[in-house]
């Protein structure tokens, strides 16, 4: 008894032994030192809502963003995460908790803005937003540029063994296709995405609102249904690296992961033309705190904390001067900053209407499940219980009657 | 003083937390996005019967695949001694308290064609099998999730069997399936009853197994509902319905369930 | 058959925890990948302790669990109590009932607590979650104890208050004692959900008390850091050793107590 405890505590001491803090930095050199202390002593506080392992948190020395400003402006930071788009959605629907700042994707941002969930932005009090390259500014999700400021952008391409085949076969999204790969491709596990690859490999546009062309794209990617190996989203880290799979398309700042970690790995921009995606800073229409929300804002476009967040993340950065400031090695890397020959190939998502979504996603059910059910199976099965259940009262009742005489 | 008193607090927080949300989910389910009463999402989830029936099917082999592996378990634990029982109860429970998405993932490690367990054969020159993106890694996903609900209520049932009753049966010439068939079973059957409950209730309706173990090729009903709230389009009209006929379909099920312990509880008096 | 059921208890074992094994295993893997073993590490460890957000889910984790959970135990209990004495058709009703919120799609369940708790105007945070929890919990511990009760010979407790114990003390004393394995096993299953639940728990939590699975989940769209494995090793290594002092110090008094009676019974 003794003996382990004794054993307990040394473990715990050769522990603490290593948990010596790593000193993540909480200085941000900022432009007007002023305008960050409006608030300072007013006990305010900002919810801000972001995916999750997306914001610099002084990991491994990296700047500790929240702490940070929470230092600057004395404005405390009630930081929470989501897992995707759609559920961050899902959870501002019902009203009952109110966000500051969110940081979805491009077409949820349209959708949002469609539905006057969010609110329009004042730039005055942003004036970091000059350093946002006009490339991501006013895209087709909010053509006016008055409700978002982007966070980071990267492109859909496809990840593959180059163990198993060469640079030149993968050009086109058809090598997804291909039956040599049989069993050993990957595929997104949600529909705008996996839509899109089909829609642009027959030449359609990912934004189209024209139901036939959807149906196409459902039979595109029934047929490729069978060369799929699994349906992933963060699973693809593991398969790829670990060679269980062959190719699969996914995000440009992940595949720069993947290919450090197994440098058997490449990177291709299908000919077709390819999904620019921006994530970007909005504010909710039920926000509290909208000031200190475009503080916040502004604190992430200082160029220090944009460095930090590219570094951190690995998605590339929209603004210029982090651009500048940032490793020549990254910079110069075509996966993450592409020619602007590849980007003029590019699409953005913007929302899509009610009904055409709802087709989306009814065709993907029917690509992800087994077809051909029939629809009187439930209402039989129905009567088929309750007629048995019937049945067993009555053997009861008879047996009891019996039983009584 | 009447018993019946003590469940009132239950009843109440029952007529708040489920009786009132059955309610939102009747309500959305025949309504559409205005709120006007349409029957379209309940005919429409006829579309997904065949889905429906893989889910019961899938969760009715793995409630049986964790009733036997459960049921000599349970009994040997039972007749350990005391501070032997608590400790393996608990050893039980102890890896549902790890995280869920961990312990899929360690499983794909586990089951991959380059996994361990292929590794392991491979190296006596067998394999390597396909067992991930299986409808069998599937049913294993449950039967590991959903097992200690199945050893536990049998457990607590068990210890109350006099291993008396046993000796005696067997000093009187019973066989071994004999006294399996007519003592043990029928004295352990309220706690069978709660541990199928407890398995393949909630194994009907489970989500991302199928999609993590399973490939994801072909749904499960639970992630289809899932994507009425979290995919492309937020439709929880849809969503709810397709609950709204999951939950009759079980009811029913369950009630002929309950019929048939009832027979067996009035065979036992 | 001894033996026999030595190796089946091992084999099960081996099943629930081999993953738990792996899982274990590559909270010490230098690569942040689970496919290759690159090398051994304690820096997953370092980088836990530093990260407040993690430390923080977990305390909110834990704080949620053990209070739902006891909530869940007594309300559980009392209602078992009450059932198991309604007449059959009520009893019927009210299990039916109590299975929904089992058998409703978690995702179900969340969207729906969430309408409700903000048309009830609560404020999302700690008591959104703790009622959330409590009401998924309940539902387990009355299954776990109505079985109990029905083994429970009938009379014991119209014997107790025969021979002068109040009702209270009758049911104290006679009725907890004999449905006790019951109520433990619910109480560990209502604990058990609530550590572990995701999804209704994300619905219903507000801006700062994300739960450690919210935490977890969030991570998917970038990839679950071997941090949170090396929060589960530390978790399970201090369940288990707290389990293991609890055992060797039971069976010490074990062996006590049949000293003791051997030497009465001299």
């Amino acid at each position: 008894m003794k003996k382990l405890l004794a054993l307990i505590l040394v473990a715990l001491t050769v522990i603490s032994a290593f948990a010596v803090p790593a000193f993540a930095y909480t200085e941000v050199e900022v432009e007007d030192l002023e305008y960050y202390q409006r608030f300072k002593g007013q006990n305010i506080s900002i919810n801000v809502f972001n995916w999750g392992e997306y914001i610099s948190d002084g990991a491994d020395d990296t700047l500790d963003v929240n702490e940070a400003f929470e230092e600057l402006t004395g404005i405390k930071v009630n930081y929470s995460t989501f897992a995707s788009n759609e559920e961050m959605y899902a959870k501002l629907r019902s009203g009952g908790v109110s966000y500051d700042i969110i940081i979805p994707s491009d077409y949820m941002i349209s959708r949002m803005i469609n539905e006057g969930m969010l609110q329009k932005l004042d730039f005055d009090n942003i004036p970091n937003f000059k350093y946002i390259d006009e490339k991501y500014q006013k895209r087709e999700y909010d053509p006016q540029n008055e409700y978002s400021v982007p966070y980071t952008w990267g492109m859909v391409g496809i990840v593959y063994d180059s163990t198993k085949l060469d640079a030149e076969e993968v050009t086109s999204w058809s090598i997804l296709w291909d039956e040599r790969f049989l069993g050993d491709i990957l595929m997104f596990d949600n529909s705008r995405d996996a839509f899109a690859i089909a829609l642009k490999l027959l030449g359609y546009s990912f934004n189209t609102e024209n139901p036939e062309e959807i149906e196409e794209a459902a039979e595109k990617l029934k047929e490729q249904k069978p060369m799929v190996q699994s349906y992933v989203m963060d699973q693809i880290f593991d398969k790829m690296q670990g060679g269980e799979a062959v190719l699969a398309p996914y995000y440009a700042g992940d595949a720069l992961i993947m290919i450090e970690e197994n440098p058997d790995l490449a990177w291709a921009v299908p000919v077709e033309g390819t999904n620019l995606f921006i994530d970007a800073m909005c504010i909710p229409t039920s926000a509290k705190q909208k000031e200190a929300a475009e503080m916040y804002i502004n604190f992430m476009c200082e160029t220090e904390v944009a460095v930090a967040t590219a570094e951190y993340i690995g998605y590339s950065t929209p603004h210029t001067q982090a651009f500048l400031e940032l490793d020549e090695e990254i910079t110069s890397n075509p996966i993450a900053y592409p020619s602007d020959e590849v980007i003029q190939n590019t699409e953005v998502f913007f929302s899509l209407p009610d009904n055409i979504n709802r087709l989306m996603d009814d065709l993907w059910t029917e690509v992800r499940t087994e077809t051909g059910g029939n629809p009187w199976i439930i209402p039989i099965l129905l009567v088929a219980a309750v007629a048995a259940s019937l049945a067993i009262n009555i053997y009861r009742k008879v047996k009891k009657s019996k039983q009584v005489y | 003083m009447n018993q019946k008193i003590f469940s009132a607090p239950y009843l109440l927080w029952m007529l708040l937390f489920t009786i009132i949300p059955l309610g939102l989910v009747v309500f959305f389910a025949f309504t559409d996005s205005n709120g006007a009463f349409t029957l379209e999402n309940i005919s429409k989830v006829g579309d997904y019967a065949s889905t429906l029936f893989k889910s019961v099917w899938l969760a009715a082999v793995s409630t049986v695949i964790c009733l036997l592996i459960s049921y000599p378990f349970a009994y040997i634990i039972s007749r350990k001694k005391d501070h032997q029982k608590r400790i393996m109860v608990m050893l039980v429970m102890l890896p549902m308290w790890m995280n869920f998405l961990l312990r899929t993932y360690a499983w794909m490690t586990l089951l991959e064609k380059n996994g361990l367990i292929n590794k392991f054969f491979g190296l006596f020159g067998l394999g390597p099998f396909e067992m991930i993106n299986t409808q069998g890694a599937v049913v294993l996903g449950m039967v590991y999730n959903y097992i200690p609900f199945m050893i536990l209520p049998l457990y607590s049932v068990m210890l109350k069997i006099d291993p008396r009753v046993v000796e005696a049966a067997q000093d009187l010439g019973a066989t071994p399936s004999q006294v399996l068939m007519k003592v043990l079973l029928p004295l352990s059957w309220p706690g069978i009853s709660t541990g199928i409950t407890m398995v393949f209730v909630p194994a009907v309706s489970t989500f991302i197994i199928s999609r993590m173990l399973g490939g994801g090729a072909n749904l499960l009903i639970g992630d289809l509902i899932d994507l009425q709230f979290v995919g492309n389009s937020y439709n929880p009209n849809l969503g709810a319905a397709i609950s709204l006929v999951l939950m009759v379909i079980m009811l029913l099920c369950m009630s002929i369930f309950n019929q048939f312990e009832e027979n067996e509880e009035a065979a036992l008096l | 058959m001894k033996k026999l059921s030595k190796i089946y208890t091992g084999l099960v074992f081996l099943f629930l925890y081999a993953p738990i094994f792996v899982l274990i295993a590559y909270s010490f893997n230098e690569s942040k990948s689970r496919s290759k073993w690159t090398g051994f590490t304690f820096d997953w460890y370092v980088k836990l302790f530093n990260n407040d957000e993690i430390i923080q889910a977990l305390l909110n984790t834990l704080l949620i669990a053990v209070i739902s959970c006891i909530a869940a135990t007594v309300l559980g209990t009392a209602a078992a109590i009450g059932i198991d004495k309604m007449n059959k058709k009520l009893r019927g009703a009210v299990v039916n009932v109590t299975y929904l919120p089992i058998l409703n799609p978690e995702i179900v369940t969340g969207v729906s607590l969430m309408l409700l708790f903000t048309f009830l105007k609560i404020e999302f945070g700690y008591t959104t979650l703790i009622l959330a929890h409590i009401s998924f919990g309940v539902p387990y511990v009355i299954f776990n104890v109505l079985p109990k009760l029905k083994q429970m010979d009938k009379y014991i407790y119209d014997a107790a208050l025969d021979l002068g114990c109040s009702p209270f003390k009758a049911f104290w004393k006679v009725v907890v004692p004999e449905i006790s394995p019951g109520i433990v096993s619910g109480a560990l299953m209502a604990f058990t959900y609530s550590l572990d639940d995701f999804v209704i728990s994300y619905f219903t939590s507000g801006v700062e008390s994300q739960t450690l699975p919210i935490k977890i989940f969030s991570m998917t769209r970038r990839k679950v850091s071997p941090e949170v494995n090396a929060l589960s090793t530390i978790i399970f290594l201090v369940t288990l050793t707290v389990l293991l002092i609890i055992y060797l110090k039971d069976s010490k008094k074990e062996k006590m107590t049949k000293v003791k009676k051997r030497g009465e019974a001299i």
